[in-house]
Protein backbone atom coordinates (compact mmCIF):
# COMPACT_ATOMS: atom_id res chain seq x y z
CA UNK A 1 0.00 0.00 0.00
CA UNK A 2 1.13 3.37 -1.07
CA UNK A 3 2.26 5.64 1.83
CA UNK A 4 -0.09 8.35 -0.15
CA UNK A 5 -3.03 6.26 -0.21
CA UNK A 6 -2.79 4.99 3.59
CA UNK A 7 -2.78 8.63 5.02
CA UNK A 8 -5.97 9.35 3.20
CA UNK A 9 -7.59 6.50 4.63
CA UNK A 10 -6.63 7.32 8.21
CA UNK A 11 -7.99 10.74 7.55
CA UNK A 12 -11.43 9.60 6.52
CA UNK A 13 -11.09 7.46 9.87
CA UNK A 14 -10.46 10.02 11.90
CA UNK A 15 -13.46 12.34 10.55
CA UNK A 16 -15.55 9.48 10.37
CA UNK A 17 -14.99 9.28 14.21
CA UNK A 18 -15.59 13.21 14.85
CA UNK A 19 -18.70 12.84 12.40
CA UNK A 20 -19.65 10.15 14.92
CA UNK A 21 -18.63 12.39 18.16
CA UNK A 22 -20.98 15.48 16.51
CA UNK A 23 -23.79 13.21 15.85
CA UNK A 24 -23.89 12.09 19.14
CA UNK A 25 -23.44 15.49 21.15
CA UNK A 26 -26.38 16.93 19.08
CA UNK A 27 -28.67 14.67 17.45
CA UNK A 28 -28.47 12.35 20.35
CA UNK A 29 -27.12 14.25 23.46
CA UNK A 30 -28.34 17.91 24.76
CA UNK A 31 -25.23 19.61 23.69
CA UNK A 32 -27.56 21.84 20.93
CA UNK A 33 -29.40 22.69 23.27
CA UNK A 34 -26.58 24.55 25.18
CA UNK A 35 -24.97 26.10 21.96
CA UNK A 36 -28.88 27.18 21.03
CA UNK A 37 -29.59 28.43 24.86
CA UNK A 38 -28.12 31.79 24.23
CA UNK A 39 -28.97 34.28 27.26
CA UNK A 40 -30.78 33.41 30.42
CA UNK A 41 -32.17 34.98 33.33
CA UNK A 42 -32.88 33.38 36.79
CA UNK A 43 -36.09 33.26 38.63
CA UNK A 44 -36.70 31.51 41.85
CA UNK A 45 -39.77 29.70 43.38
CA UNK A 46 -40.69 28.02 46.50
CA UNK A 47 -42.87 25.17 46.28
CA UNK A 48 -44.15 23.17 49.25
CA UNK A 49 -43.40 20.12 48.01
CA UNK A 50 -41.58 19.20 44.72
CA UNK A 51 -42.55 15.32 44.50
CA UNK A 52 -39.75 14.19 42.10
CA UNK A 53 -38.20 17.24 40.17
CA UNK A 54 -35.13 17.20 39.76
CA UNK A 55 -32.50 20.12 38.34
CA UNK A 56 -31.71 19.97 34.65
CA UNK A 57 -35.88 19.60 34.26
CA UNK A 58 -37.33 21.53 31.86
CA UNK A 59 -39.97 24.45 32.24
CA UNK A 60 -42.73 24.97 30.12
CA UNK A 61 -45.39 27.53 29.58
CA UNK A 62 -48.36 26.64 27.16
CA UNK A 63 -46.08 22.98 26.47
CA UNK A 64 -43.24 24.48 25.29
CA UNK A 65 -39.99 24.67 26.69
CA UNK A 66 -39.25 28.06 27.97
CA UNK A 67 -35.60 26.95 30.63
CA UNK A 68 -34.65 24.53 32.66
CA UNK A 69 -34.61 23.99 36.68
CA UNK A 70 -30.87 24.77 37.81
CA UNK A 71 -30.79 24.02 41.28
CA UNK A 72 -32.59 23.09 44.05
CA UNK A 73 -32.63 24.00 47.22
CA UNK A 74 -34.08 23.73 51.08
CA UNK A 75 -35.38 26.98 52.76
CA UNK A 76 -35.09 25.90 56.49
CA UNK A 77 -37.23 28.75 57.88
CA UNK A 78 -40.46 28.51 55.48
CA UNK A 79 -39.72 24.63 55.66
CA UNK A 80 -40.37 25.04 51.30
CA UNK A 81 -38.43 23.81 48.30
CA UNK A 82 -36.58 26.83 47.09
CA UNK A 83 -36.50 26.16 43.06
CA UNK A 84 -34.59 28.35 40.94
CA UNK A 85 -35.19 28.54 36.95
CA UNK A 86 -32.96 29.54 34.20
CA UNK A 87 -35.31 30.73 31.63
CA UNK A 88 -34.37 32.55 28.05
CA UNK A 89 -33.53 35.81 27.73
CA UNK A 90 -36.39 36.05 24.91
CA UNK A 91 -39.00 35.05 26.93
CA UNK A 92 -38.59 37.71 29.60
CA UNK A 93 -42.28 38.55 29.58
CA UNK A 94 -44.13 36.80 31.62
CA UNK A 95 -46.12 38.67 34.36
CA UNK A 96 -45.61 39.22 37.65
CA UNK A 97 -48.40 37.02 38.77
CA UNK A 98 -47.70 33.98 36.88
CA UNK A 99 -48.79 30.68 38.17
CA UNK A 100 -45.68 27.86 38.70
CA UNK A 101 -46.83 24.22 39.51
CA UNK A 102 -45.49 21.26 38.66
CA UNK A 103 -46.59 18.36 36.53
CA UNK A 104 -46.06 15.20 35.65
CA UNK A 105 -45.64 14.88 31.65
CA UNK A 106 -47.29 11.26 31.36
CA UNK A 107 -48.18 8.67 34.37
CA UNK A 108 -44.77 7.77 35.16
CA UNK A 109 -42.81 10.43 33.33
CA UNK A 110 -40.78 12.92 34.12
CA UNK A 111 -41.70 16.15 36.12
CA UNK A 112 -41.62 19.66 35.31
CA UNK A 113 -42.55 23.13 36.07
CA UNK A 114 -44.97 24.84 34.48
CA UNK A 115 -45.65 28.58 34.20
CA UNK A 116 -49.42 29.67 33.74
CA UNK A 117 -48.97 33.52 32.71
CA UNK A 118 -51.61 35.98 34.74
CA UNK A 119 -52.67 39.67 33.64
CA UNK A 120 -50.18 41.84 36.01
CA UNK A 121 -49.28 44.48 33.78
CA UNK A 122 -45.64 44.18 35.21
CA UNK A 123 -43.30 41.27 34.15
CA UNK A 124 -41.12 39.16 36.51
CA UNK A 125 -37.26 40.69 35.61
CA UNK A 126 -34.32 38.81 36.65
CA UNK A 127 -33.37 37.67 40.05
CA UNK A 128 -37.12 37.77 40.84
CA UNK A 129 -39.31 35.26 43.07
CA UNK A 130 -42.25 33.68 41.44
CA UNK A 131 -45.38 34.38 44.28
CA UNK A 132 -48.10 32.18 42.85
CA UNK A 133 -47.10 28.30 43.44
CA UNK A 134 -49.00 24.78 43.50
CA UNK A 135 -46.96 21.70 45.19
CA UNK A 136 -46.34 18.91 43.13
CA UNK A 137 -49.47 15.85 43.28
CA UNK A 138 -47.91 13.20 45.11
CA UNK A 139 -49.52 9.99 44.33
CA UNK A 140 -49.38 8.56 47.60
CA UNK A 141 -51.35 11.58 49.07
CA UNK A 142 -53.70 11.60 46.38
CA UNK A 143 -54.56 7.51 47.23
CA UNK A 144 -55.28 8.78 50.86
CA UNK A 145 -57.41 10.98 49.92
CA UNK A 146 -59.54 8.82 47.84
CA UNK A 147 -59.61 6.16 50.12
CA UNK A 148 -61.36 8.76 53.02
CA UNK A 149 -63.49 9.77 51.10
CA UNK A 150 -64.58 6.63 49.67
CA UNK A 151 -64.84 5.84 53.52
CA UNK A 152 -67.48 7.52 53.92
CA UNK A 153 -69.80 6.18 50.96
CA UNK A 154 -72.14 3.07 51.85
CA UNK A 155 -70.31 0.15 50.81
CA UNK A 156 -70.71 -1.02 47.15
CA UNK A 157 -73.14 -3.73 46.46
CA UNK B 1 3.57 -23.29 35.32
CA UNK B 2 0.92 -26.45 35.65
CA UNK B 3 4.38 -28.63 37.62
CA UNK B 4 3.15 -31.78 39.85
CA UNK B 5 3.85 -29.29 42.50
CA UNK B 6 2.82 -25.46 41.74
CA UNK B 7 0.58 -26.10 45.40
CA UNK B 8 3.55 -26.82 47.55
CA UNK B 9 4.51 -23.38 49.57
CA UNK B 10 7.65 -23.45 47.08
CA UNK B 11 5.25 -23.24 44.05
CA UNK B 12 3.23 -20.23 45.38
CA UNK B 13 6.50 -18.53 46.63
CA UNK B 14 7.55 -18.75 42.76
CA UNK B 15 4.35 -18.49 41.19
CA UNK B 16 4.12 -14.82 43.48
CA UNK B 17 7.45 -13.83 42.54
CA UNK B 18 7.06 -14.25 38.71
CA UNK B 19 3.63 -12.31 39.18
CA UNK B 20 5.67 -9.39 41.02
CA UNK B 21 8.38 -9.73 38.26
CA UNK B 22 6.33 -9.04 35.33
CA UNK B 23 4.05 -6.05 36.69
CA UNK B 24 6.95 -4.61 37.82
CA UNK B 25 8.65 -4.62 34.65
CA UNK B 26 5.41 -3.87 32.65
CA UNK B 27 4.86 -0.81 34.51
CA UNK B 28 8.85 0.07 33.87
CA UNK B 29 8.17 -1.12 30.23
CA UNK B 30 5.41 1.49 30.03
CA UNK B 31 6.97 4.47 31.99
CA UNK B 32 10.07 3.47 29.26
CA UNK B 33 7.32 3.86 26.41
CA UNK B 34 5.78 7.09 27.44
CA UNK B 35 9.30 8.48 27.99
CA UNK B 36 10.19 7.21 24.35
CA UNK B 37 6.91 8.87 23.02
CA UNK B 38 8.46 12.01 21.05
CA UNK B 39 9.31 10.06 18.41
CA UNK B 40 5.69 10.10 17.40
CA UNK B 41 5.46 13.82 17.71
CA UNK B 42 8.73 14.13 15.58
CA UNK B 43 7.52 11.56 12.85
CA UNK B 44 3.76 11.34 12.88
CA UNK B 45 4.16 8.95 9.77
CA UNK B 46 4.84 6.30 12.25
CA UNK B 47 1.87 6.30 13.76
CA UNK B 48 -0.54 7.06 11.08
CA UNK B 49 0.63 3.99 9.84
CA UNK B 50 -0.35 1.82 12.90
CA UNK B 51 -3.61 3.84 12.92
CA UNK B 52 -4.53 2.39 9.73
CA UNK B 53 -3.28 -0.94 10.57
CA UNK B 54 -5.22 -1.15 14.23
CA UNK B 55 -8.49 2.05 13.46
CA UNK B 56 -9.01 1.73 9.99
CA UNK B 57 -9.24 -1.75 9.37
CA UNK B 58 -11.01 -2.70 12.29
CA UNK B 59 -14.15 -0.44 11.27
CA UNK B 60 -16.05 -2.77 9.04
CA UNK B 61 -16.01 -4.89 12.02
CA UNK B 62 -16.43 -2.41 14.40
CA UNK B 63 -20.13 -0.78 12.64
CA UNK B 64 -21.50 -4.23 11.87
CA UNK B 65 -20.99 -5.12 15.24
CA UNK B 66 -22.36 -1.70 16.81
CA UNK B 67 -25.49 -1.92 13.84
CA UNK B 68 -27.12 -5.22 15.40
CA UNK B 69 -26.16 -4.69 18.91
CA UNK B 70 -28.20 -1.67 18.22
CA UNK B 71 -31.01 -3.66 16.53
CA UNK B 72 -31.25 -6.51 19.16
CA UNK B 73 -31.07 -3.34 21.95
CA UNK B 74 -33.87 -2.14 19.89
CA UNK B 75 -35.99 -5.09 19.71
CA UNK B 76 -35.36 -6.66 23.22
CA UNK B 77 -36.57 -3.02 24.86
CA UNK B 78 -39.42 -2.53 22.79
CA UNK B 79 -40.57 -6.25 23.90
CA UNK B 80 -40.21 -5.33 27.63
CA UNK B 81 -41.12 -1.77 27.51
CA UNK B 82 -44.45 -2.73 25.57
CA UNK B 83 -45.34 -4.65 28.62
CA UNK B 84 -45.53 -1.05 30.55
CA UNK B 85 -47.37 0.71 27.81
CA UNK B 86 -43.97 3.08 27.21
CA UNK B 87 -42.43 2.32 23.98
CA UNK B 88 -41.53 5.82 23.05
CA UNK B 89 -38.68 5.44 25.94
CA UNK B 90 -37.29 3.06 23.78
CA UNK B 91 -35.12 5.78 22.29
CA UNK B 92 -33.68 6.80 25.59
CA UNK B 93 -32.70 2.84 26.96
CA UNK B 94 -31.01 2.24 23.61
CA UNK B 95 -28.93 5.22 23.63
CA UNK B 96 -27.92 5.68 27.47
CA UNK B 97 -27.57 2.43 27.31
CA UNK B 98 -24.97 2.18 23.99
CA UNK B 99 -23.50 5.47 25.02
CA UNK B 100 -22.08 4.43 29.17
CA UNK B 101 -21.74 0.68 28.97
CA UNK B 102 -22.13 -1.14 25.16
CA UNK B 103 -20.42 1.08 23.11
CA UNK B 104 -16.96 1.48 25.19
CA UNK B 105 -16.88 -2.12 26.27
CA UNK B 106 -17.95 -3.78 23.16
CA UNK B 107 -15.88 -1.65 21.24
CA UNK B 108 -12.62 -2.57 23.65
CA UNK B 109 -13.36 -6.10 23.24
CA UNK B 110 -13.32 -6.25 19.84
CA UNK B 111 -10.46 -3.83 19.29
CA UNK B 112 -8.88 -6.19 21.49
CA UNK B 113 -9.00 -9.25 20.19
CA UNK B 114 -9.24 -7.49 16.29
CA UNK B 115 -6.20 -5.27 16.94
CA UNK B 116 -4.39 -5.71 20.03
CA UNK B 117 -3.87 -9.67 19.38
CA UNK B 118 -2.16 -8.56 15.98
CA UNK B 119 -0.07 -5.74 17.88
CA UNK B 120 1.24 -8.44 20.04
CA UNK B 121 2.05 -10.73 17.27
CA UNK B 122 3.62 -8.47 15.31
CA UNK B 123 6.21 -7.92 18.18
CA UNK B 124 6.63 -10.69 19.40
CA UNK B 125 8.07 -12.28 16.01
CA UNK B 126 10.01 -9.39 15.84
CA UNK B 127 12.01 -10.36 18.64
CA UNK B 128 11.56 -13.96 17.98
CA UNK B 129 12.96 -13.02 14.69
CA UNK B 130 15.95 -11.06 16.30
CA UNK B 131 14.43 -7.95 14.32
CA UNK B 132 14.41 -5.58 17.48
CA UNK B 133 18.16 -7.22 18.39
CA UNK B 134 19.04 -6.01 14.75
CA UNK B 135 17.50 -2.62 15.55
CA UNK B 136 18.92 -2.40 18.51
CA UNK B 137 22.91 -2.83 16.82
CA UNK B 138 22.13 -0.29 14.19
CA UNK B 139 20.88 2.19 17.40
CA UNK B 140 17.60 2.47 16.67
CA UNK B 141 15.79 2.49 19.97
CA UNK B 142 13.13 -0.47 19.45
CA UNK B 143 11.11 0.98 22.25
CA UNK B 144 10.91 4.30 20.32
CA UNK B 145 10.17 3.01 16.70
CA UNK B 146 7.92 0.21 17.13
CA UNK B 147 6.52 -0.07 20.51
CA UNK B 148 5.52 3.71 21.37
CA UNK B 149 4.14 4.14 17.55
CA UNK B 150 1.71 0.93 17.86
CA UNK B 151 1.16 1.71 21.78
CA UNK B 152 -0.47 5.42 20.66
CA UNK B 153 -2.38 4.35 17.63
CA UNK B 154 -4.45 1.92 20.08
CA UNK B 155 -4.98 4.83 22.00
CA UNK B 156 -6.03 7.23 19.30
CA UNK B 157 -8.13 4.74 17.65
CA UNK B 158 -10.35 3.39 20.80
CA UNK B 159 -11.89 6.78 21.37
CA UNK B 160 -12.91 6.73 17.43
CA UNK B 161 -14.15 3.75 16.94
CA UNK B 162 -16.25 4.17 20.14
CA UNK B 163 -18.07 6.84 18.79
CA UNK B 164 -18.88 5.44 15.53
CA UNK B 165 -19.88 1.90 16.87
CA UNK B 166 -22.56 4.34 19.38
CA UNK B 167 -23.83 6.45 16.70
CA UNK B 168 -23.95 3.08 14.18
CA UNK B 169 -25.76 1.41 17.35
CA UNK B 170 -28.34 4.12 17.99
CA UNK B 171 -28.99 3.90 14.15
CA UNK B 172 -29.67 0.25 14.88
CA UNK B 173 -31.76 0.87 17.16
CA UNK B 174 -33.65 3.05 15.51
CA UNK B 175 -34.09 0.93 12.30
CA UNK B 176 -35.79 -1.88 14.09
CA UNK B 177 -37.82 0.38 17.08
CA UNK B 178 -38.84 3.27 14.48
CA UNK B 179 -38.69 1.38 10.79
CA UNK B 180 -39.56 -1.91 11.99
CA UNK B 181 -41.69 -2.07 14.89
CA UNK B 182 -43.52 1.70 14.83
CA UNK B 183 -42.46 3.27 17.64
CA UNK B 184 -43.37 7.27 17.09
CA UNK B 185 -40.31 9.02 15.58
CA UNK B 186 -40.63 12.06 17.22
CA UNK B 187 -40.34 10.97 20.86
CA UNK B 188 -37.57 8.16 19.95
CA UNK B 189 -35.39 11.32 19.73
CA UNK B 190 -36.62 13.92 21.03
CA UNK B 191 -36.69 11.61 24.50
CA UNK B 192 -33.47 10.65 24.13
CA UNK B 193 -32.50 14.19 23.74
CA UNK B 194 -34.20 15.24 27.01
CA UNK B 195 -32.48 12.36 29.00
CA UNK B 196 -28.88 12.18 27.43
CA UNK B 197 -26.82 14.52 28.47
CA UNK B 198 -23.76 15.43 26.77
CA UNK B 199 -21.32 15.90 29.83
CA UNK B 200 -22.35 13.14 31.77
CA UNK B 201 -23.49 10.68 29.29
CA UNK B 202 -21.54 11.04 25.97
CA UNK B 203 -17.82 12.98 27.47
CA UNK B 204 -18.00 9.52 30.67
CA UNK B 205 -18.84 7.15 27.83
CA UNK B 206 -15.30 8.18 25.96
CA UNK B 207 -13.08 9.33 28.58
CA UNK B 208 -13.73 5.53 29.38
CA UNK B 209 -13.19 4.11 25.83
CA UNK B 210 -10.10 6.46 26.16
CA UNK B 211 -9.11 4.54 29.18
CA UNK B 212 -9.91 1.48 27.53
CA UNK B 213 -7.49 2.17 24.71
CA UNK B 214 -4.25 2.73 26.97
CA UNK B 215 -4.92 -0.49 29.05
CA UNK B 216 -5.89 -2.40 25.53
CA UNK B 217 -2.58 -1.18 24.30
CA UNK B 218 -0.13 -1.19 27.33
CA UNK B 219 -1.23 -5.06 27.62
CA UNK B 220 -0.53 -5.48 24.08
CA UNK B 221 3.08 -4.05 23.09
CA UNK B 222 3.66 -5.56 26.60
CA UNK B 223 2.74 -8.84 26.01
CA UNK B 224 4.57 -8.75 22.78
CA UNK B 225 7.83 -7.59 23.92
CA UNK B 226 7.78 -9.69 26.87
CA UNK B 227 7.04 -12.87 24.68
CA UNK B 228 9.60 -15.80 24.59
CA UNK B 229 10.99 -15.55 21.22
CA UNK B 230 9.68 -19.13 20.36
CA UNK B 231 6.83 -19.87 17.53
CA UNK B 232 5.10 -21.48 21.51
CA UNK B 233 5.90 -18.15 23.40
CA UNK B 234 4.26 -15.60 20.47
CA UNK B 235 1.14 -17.47 20.36
CA UNK B 236 0.77 -17.87 24.12
CA UNK B 237 1.53 -14.20 24.34
CA UNK B 238 -0.91 -13.70 21.82
CA UNK B 239 -3.79 -15.72 24.20
CA UNK B 240 -2.46 -13.58 27.03
CA UNK B 241 -3.29 -10.44 25.55
CA UNK B 242 -7.04 -11.40 24.49
CA UNK B 243 -7.83 -12.48 27.92
CA UNK B 244 -6.39 -9.88 29.98
CA UNK B 245 -7.07 -6.87 28.42
CA UNK B 246 -11.32 -8.64 28.30
CA UNK B 247 -10.99 -9.09 31.98
CA UNK B 248 -8.83 -5.39 32.72
CA UNK B 249 -11.84 -4.08 29.88
CA UNK B 250 -14.20 -5.31 32.56
CA UNK B 251 -12.54 -5.00 35.78
CA UNK B 252 -11.93 -1.07 34.84
CA UNK B 253 -15.50 -0.85 33.36
CA UNK B 254 -16.73 -1.85 36.80
CA UNK B 255 -14.56 1.36 38.80
CA UNK B 256 -15.14 3.96 36.06
CA UNK B 257 -19.28 3.32 36.33
CA UNK B 258 -19.01 3.54 40.03
CA UNK B 259 -16.77 6.53 39.70
CA UNK B 260 -18.64 8.73 37.00
CA UNK B 261 -22.36 7.56 37.34
CA UNK B 262 -22.34 7.68 41.19
CA UNK B 263 -24.96 10.09 41.12
CA UNK B 264 -27.73 8.81 39.06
Amino acid sequence: MERSSLDVWVGIFVVGGMVALLILALKVGNAGDLLRAGPTYTLTASFENIGGLKPKAPVRSAGVVVGRVVTIDYDPETFNAVVTLSIAKRFDRFPKDTFASIYTSGLLGEQYVGLAPGGDEKVLANGDRISKTQKAVVLEDLIGQFMTSRAGEPAAK
Amino acid sequence: MIDKGWLTVGGIGRWAIDTFLRLGFAARFLGLTLLNSGVCLRRPRLVVREVYFSGVLSLVIILVSGLFVGMVLGLQGYQTLKTYGSESALGVLVALSLLRELGPVITALLFASRAGSAVTAEIGLMKATEQLRAMEMMAVDPIARVVAPRFWAGVISTPLLTAMFTAMGIYGGYLVGVVLLGVDEGSFWSQMQNSVDFREDVVNGLLKSLAFGFAISWIAVFEGYDAPPTAEGVSGATTRTVVTSALTILFLDYILTSLMFRGL
